[in-house]
């Protein structure tokens, strides 16, 4: 087995997840830690303690000048202008007709220079969109800089992370929502106060060369190595996007639920197509429409509903796992699925008719040919406590 | 279970699954490769008493956190007995494939069938070095 293609790329930690025992697999052109104990140990390691995550695969775009503003205004679907020096904004990539590219972390690391984290799977196609952007538009100067290579980049999360990661930094670590370029363990890193368990924490960008010491030090302080496998139920279980799955380019931001990050006045690229999918999602039940994705003949919506479909979040009732791609019948489809750890259940987030979207609706799933019943709820479906 | 481990008096179908076979019934589960390779798994939905295994076929489903497997009967036959332990713990397919992790109990309907499975030096050499 463990035949690692030559082609896939290696973050500056390979070495360190081999002697930490990672099972390694192919994700998005790079060899990533799936897991290295097992999924769920790894998964309570960050609700009830602390975990190491090694998250190189996604790249960095730095935007750059006096025009990176106005470049970043038009690119991303939040109000960049609102965002202060050292602050962290989360946003949408659109295009025209408002379909998502991608959804990204932009910090402002100073007056005139913006970092954006983006998904490994789209980080080619983000900066080829960047850069025709910053050449047909009149922004003033910019430069817009792949640094995929420049950094690598962990994340500590869990309810003990900033007290470990303070522990060997030079300085107070930067707020939520905020970063700031801090000394720990004698490198030099941008530490932002972001995440994507639903946990506190960090996450940190720091040169390649450096990330191994980083990674030493926080295991050696009890931090637990954990991977992609648990990554992705802990983000599932907080209800955050995963491009790809909930997130692609046939569907907007309004109906997964990110009109939050959307500030169509500021003028990006498919604002007004978000704006329409806006007014189209409030306008309430409509008096006519089309075959509207409804395949089944269960009836029960009274008038034809012609609101875009909705993201939502359910739990499964009783035993069974929905997977992304299972149908739910009567319209929409399971986008991602997993059992929950912290719950010891079923969930996942589906789009569904707007009609169907109500929290408590009871949602039949196919899951390869075997109909699960899910209920809708809120989100997210894990918080700290319950 | 942390080692590899291929119990020889079971035989083995190539896509990791294995019989013991007792007089005219066989037990049936997945071997240690097949468990490892799946992760720890979560949630495993016995067929039926009573259903009809067609060799070299799909009749089960083993589910880790990440991914869904098919499960192959090795041999074709009728279950006459599932491990109902399994709706608890399925985790017992990871710690004891062999023992505790079995998934069906099966009447066999083609003693011959058994010919074209593997024995467990023949299984472990398929998985290569």
């Amino acid at each position: 087995m463990a035949t690692a293609s030559s082609t896939l790329r290696r973050t500056a930690l390979y070495d360190n997840h081999v002697a930490a025992g990672a099972k390694l697999v192919e994700f998005a052109g790079w060899e990533m830690p799936i897991q290295y104990g097992g999924v769920r140990e790894e998964h309570m390691a960050v609700r009830e303690n602390l975990g190491v995550f090694d998250v190189s695969h996604m790249g960095e775009i730095e935007t750059a000048g006096p025009g990176a503003e106005a470049l970043l205004q038009r690119l991303l679907s939040n109000d960049v202008a609102k965002l202060p020096i050292g602050g962290a904004q989360y946003s949408v990539l659109c295009r025209e007709d408002g379909g998502v590219l991608d959804d990204l972390f932009t910090y402002r690391l100073q007056v005139d220079r913006y970092l954006t984290v983006t998904n490994a799977a789209n980080h080619e196609r983000d900066l080829a969109w960047f850069r025709t952007h910053a050449e047909a538009g009149d922004f003033g100067k910019v430069e817009v800089t792949d640094r995929i290579d420049d950094y690598a980049m962990l994340a500590v999360q869990g309810p003990r992370a900033r007290e470990l990661v303070q522990a060997i930094s030079d300085a107070p670590l930067p707020a939520r929502m905020t970063a700031a370029t801090r000394r720990l363990a004698g490198a030099q890193v941008l530490v932002c106060g972001t995440g994507y368990t639903g946990e506190d924490g960090v996450e940190m960008l720091a040169a390649p060369r450096d990330a191994p010491i980083l990674w030493d030090e926080l295991l050696r302080r009890g931090a637990v190595p954990t991977g992609l496998a648990a990554r992705d139920t802990l983000r599932l279980e907080a209800c955050y996007h995963l491009y790809g799955n909930d997130l692609c380019t046939e569907r907007g931001p309004i109906e997964a639920g990110l009109g939050w990050c959307c500030k169509e006045d500021a003028g990006f690229i498919g604002a007004e197509a978000v704006r329409a999918a806006r007014e189209a999602a409030s306008g309430g039940a409509g008096a006519s429409g089309g075959a509207g994705g409804s395949s089944g003949s269960e009836g029960g919506v009274g008038e034809m509903d012609r609101r875009p479909e909705k993201l939502v979040a359910f739990t499964i009732e009783g035993p069974g796992i929905a997977r992304q791609g299972n149908p739910v019948v009567g319209g929409g489809e399971v986008t991602s699925g997993t059992l929950s750890p912290s719950l010891g259940m079923g969930i996942g987030m589906a789009y569904v008719p707007a009609a169907r979207a109500a929290l408590g609706t009871r949602l039949q799933i196919d899951v390869r040919g075997k109909i699960r019943t899910a209920v809708v709820k809120e989100k997210p479906l894990y918080r700290k406590g319950t | 279970m942390a080692e590899a481990n291929y119990p020889q008096d079971l035989l083995y179908h190539p896509e990791h699954d294995w019989a013991r076979i007792e007089g005219e019934t066989a037990a049936l589960g997945i071997t240690w490769y097949a468990q490892d390779a799946l992760g720890e798994v979560v949630f495993f939905d016995p067929p039926a008493v009573g259903t009809t295994l067609v060799k070299d076929e799909p009749y089960a489903e083993v589910e880790s956190v990440k991914a869904v497997s098919d499960v192959l009967a090795p041999l074709s036959g009728e279950i006459v007995e599932v491990n109902g332990d399994l709706a608890g713990d399925p985790g017992a397919i990871n710690e004891d494939p062999y023992g505790e992790g079995w998934l069906v109990k099966i009447r066999i309907a083609d003693p011959a069938e058994r010919e074209a499975l593997l024995d467990a030096d023949a299984y472990a050499a398929t998985l290569g070095g």
